[in-house]
């Protein structure tokens, strides 16, 4: 099928290397600062909080949004996660998560809103949130270390690649499956679109909206190991560490961990969503 | 003026609406739009006016286009082209602001589905559109407060939707449609979703707030019985066109056509038929000046065995029969110690459903008064013609 060659690999390393980079470096560099600020002041803070104080609180929301049985299973979890010495690494994996959750939700809910508000906006979306979530990782990792360097900021920049997709369709949908008559209703007597925006369309789409918030975090969460590749820090280079090793015992604990990390953020993010806030 | 007044309102559905206007005005039929153009006609040229506080209804069955047009009132749907006149502004040239103006001012609105916000309770739903136009809390609170009142709802402000039965969650409608006091009140089928028995009850307490409160009520409904019942006038809808416009009794008696006629006639007459559209004249009538003797001779005249005694101002006094009357010339006893005074009587409003009961255990025919003025008289045979014939052939039988 060699019929004429498409030079797509030259053009796009002459395009980033002779326009882009120099160009938008210094853009990307202030971005890059902001981020690595942002993540290292979020880890200071989770590490700065005793690892007893810490558990007692996340408990403690688990009982107010789950029950009393995530409340145990958080304080068992934790437990597990200092008794095999990865407290540090599970702080830093959770700030990158947080981190790459906010900025996902940030710029995800607003285009969710605008998505669900104008057809031709969603059918520009979409073809984006398709090729988001459908393009391998590692593809976006090479020019995510280009721009940002290694370390959490590109891992940031990956995961909401990955992870803000659903945040932007759960807004959309949930925006859109609010019942016509009521959206009528509001119309009828005279709303604005903001009033009608903020006073019925967003209050009604909660439920949804946190699905969506529920879903990125644990999309966030399934990165951390693939982000660990470029340097993330975190259990995720636990894992990364005990496969270069082959040290089964540290792959078993540092995976635990994250199993931990995942299964009490998602109880506790679908209580919000069922509305025990 | 008219409090709404509507010409010729259209609304073709499509991506082409200019091209389905177009062969509309050639007198293409609706099928035929949808074949060649694939665009849907909603409604076709309506035109119709509603005089402040009249109680208009329009009525069609599902498809003809009448919850598309009351839409196309306060323009949740936008017009394809015609003008709606709200007290005499175009509110199809309205920008944004007037429109939202003209909404918050003059238009209350009740769905089918109740279309309540299901996260705010009965007192924030009813004080939204008031909410929305920047009233401060405790004014809009006692506003809210007044409408719950007068929908019957007192207790369950702090309720939520949900936890309120079908015909409670209507009354939550309308309480917000009456929050705002606006003048004119759109119901979308708005009893529709209700059991029989709960409708009949919201219908005949709409009818007492709006007797109450004055207002303009535009009520859309595919319920022939709910037009009838409810509306001053009723305007009755087919494929998109208004087909006839008039009260219950016009269009019970005089359809405009075909359609018409087939759909009035299952009606239950006795509903809509009153006293008067039954009574007839009493051939005679006697004063106490006529005396018995008078009596007996009118009686005679006429074939009659009793006859019917009003005063000078024509105030009803009761029945005389012929036995007591020839009684009292005999014994020179006053006519009205001999006059039946416990004779059956009426209103001319009554309908003829609440008549047909009285009318079987009746010996005389019912009096039919209006303040204390004799107007007509009603027998068992007027009833049952009545009910059969329709009113035209019920004055050519008597």
């Amino acid at each position: 099928m060699d019929y004429f060659y498409f030079p797509l690999e030259r053009w796009t390393n002459t395009f980033v290397d002779e326009w882009f980079l120099p160009t938008f470096g210094n853009a990307f560099d202030t971005v890059s600062n902001g981020l690595n600020a942002f993540i290292g002041g979020v880890t200071d803070l989770l590490l700065f909080i005793p690892a007893e104080l810490f558990t007692l609180i996340i408990a403690a929301i688990a009982w107010r949004l789950s029950g009393r049985n995530l409340a145990i299973f958080t304080v068992i979890g934790f437990l597990f996660i200092g008794s095999v010495d990865l407290w540090t690494e599970a702080m830093q994996t959770l700030s990158i998560v947080i981190v790459a959750t906010l900025v996902s939700l940030i710029v995800g809910i607003p285009i969710g809103i605008f998505s669900a508000m104008n057809d031709r906006i969603l059918n520009i979306v979409k073809p984006i949130l398709d090729f988001m979530q459908t393009l391998p990782s590692f593809v976006y990792l090479i020019p995510a270390v280009l721009l940002f360097g290694l370390g959490g900021v590109p891992a940031v920049i990956a995961t909401f690649i990955f992870a803000a997709p659903p945040a932007v369709r759960m807004t959309n949908l949930g925006i859109r499956s609010v019942s016509k008559e009521v959206v009528e209703a509001s119309r009828a007597f005279g709303s604005t679109k903001r009033q009608l925006l903020f006073k019925v369309q967003l209050p009604l789409a909660v439920p949804s909206i946190m699905a969506g918030v529920n879903q990125t975090i644990m999309l966030s969460l399934s990165m951390a190991v693939i982000a660990s590749m470029i340097g993330a820090p975190g259990l995720g280079a636990s894992v990364l560490t005990a496969i270069s090793r082959v040290n089964i015992g540290l792959g078993l604990s540092a995976g635990l961990g994250i199993v931990v990390l995942a299964i009490v953020l998602d109880r506790i993010t679908q209580g919000i969503g069922q509305g025990r806030v | 003026m008219s409090k709404i007044e509507v010409n010729g309102l259209t609304k073709v559905f499509g991506s082409h609406p200019k091209q389905g206007l177009k062969m509309l005005d050639e007198d293409y039929s609706k099928d035929e739009i949808l074949e060649k153009t694939g665009n849907t006609v909603g409604v076709n040229k309506a035109s119709f006016k509603v005089e402040n506080g009249e109680f208009f209804v329009i009525m069609g069955l599902s498809g003809s286009g009448k919850s598309t047009l009351i839409r196309l009132i306060n323009r949740l749907i936008e017009p394809t082209a015609g003008e709606v006149l709200i007290d005499g502004e175009d509110i199809t040239k309205m920008n944004k602001d007037q429109l939202i103006e003209t909404r918050r001012q003059k238009l209350g609105m009740v769905f089918q589905n109740f279309g309540l916000f299901p996260h705010r309770t009965v007192m924030g739903n009813v004080y939204y559109g008031l909410e929305i136009q920047g009233v401060e809390k405790g004014e809009r609170e006692k506003r809210a407060q007044k409408a719950i009142e007068d929908v019957g709802l007192k207790g369950y402000e702090n309720s939520y939707p949900h936890e309120l039965s079908g015909g409670m969650q209507q009354r939550v409608g309308l309480a917000r449609a009456l929050a705002n006091d606006t003048d004119i009140l759109l119901m979308d089928e708005a009893f529709s979703a209700l059991d029989p028995l709960i409708r009949k009850e919201m219908q005949d307490e709409l009818l007492k707030l709006q007797t109450k409160l004055g207002k303009t009520v535009l009520f859309i409904t595919h319920d022939l019985d709910e037009a009838l019942k409810l509306g001053d006038r009723i305007a009755i809808m087919k494929d998109g066109q208004i087909v006839q416009i008039g009260t219950s009794e016009d269009i019970l008696e005089n359809p405009a056509n075909q359609y018409v006629s087939n759909f009035v006639k299952d009606v239950d007459r006795s509903k809509v038929l009153d006293a008067a559209t039954v009574m007839r004249k009493p051939e005679v009538l006697i004063t106490y000046k006529d005396g018995p003797r008078m009596a007996v001779r009118k009686m005679e005249e006429v074939g009659a065995s009793s006859i019917f005694v009003v005063d000078r101002d024509d105030q009803f006094k009761g029945l005389l029969t012929i036995d007591d009357a020839i009684r009292a010339y005999k014994e020179k006893i006053s006519m009205e110690e001999v006059l039946i005074t416990g004779v059956h009587q009426t209103a001319p409003d009554t309908p003829l459903n609440d008549l047909i009961g009285v009318a079987a255990d009746a010996k005389y025919p019912i009096a039919v008064v209006d303040e204390g003025r004799l107007v007509g008289i009603v027998s068992r045979v007027s009833i049952l013609s009545g009910l059969v014939l329709g009113k035209e052939k019920v004055e050519v039988a008597n």
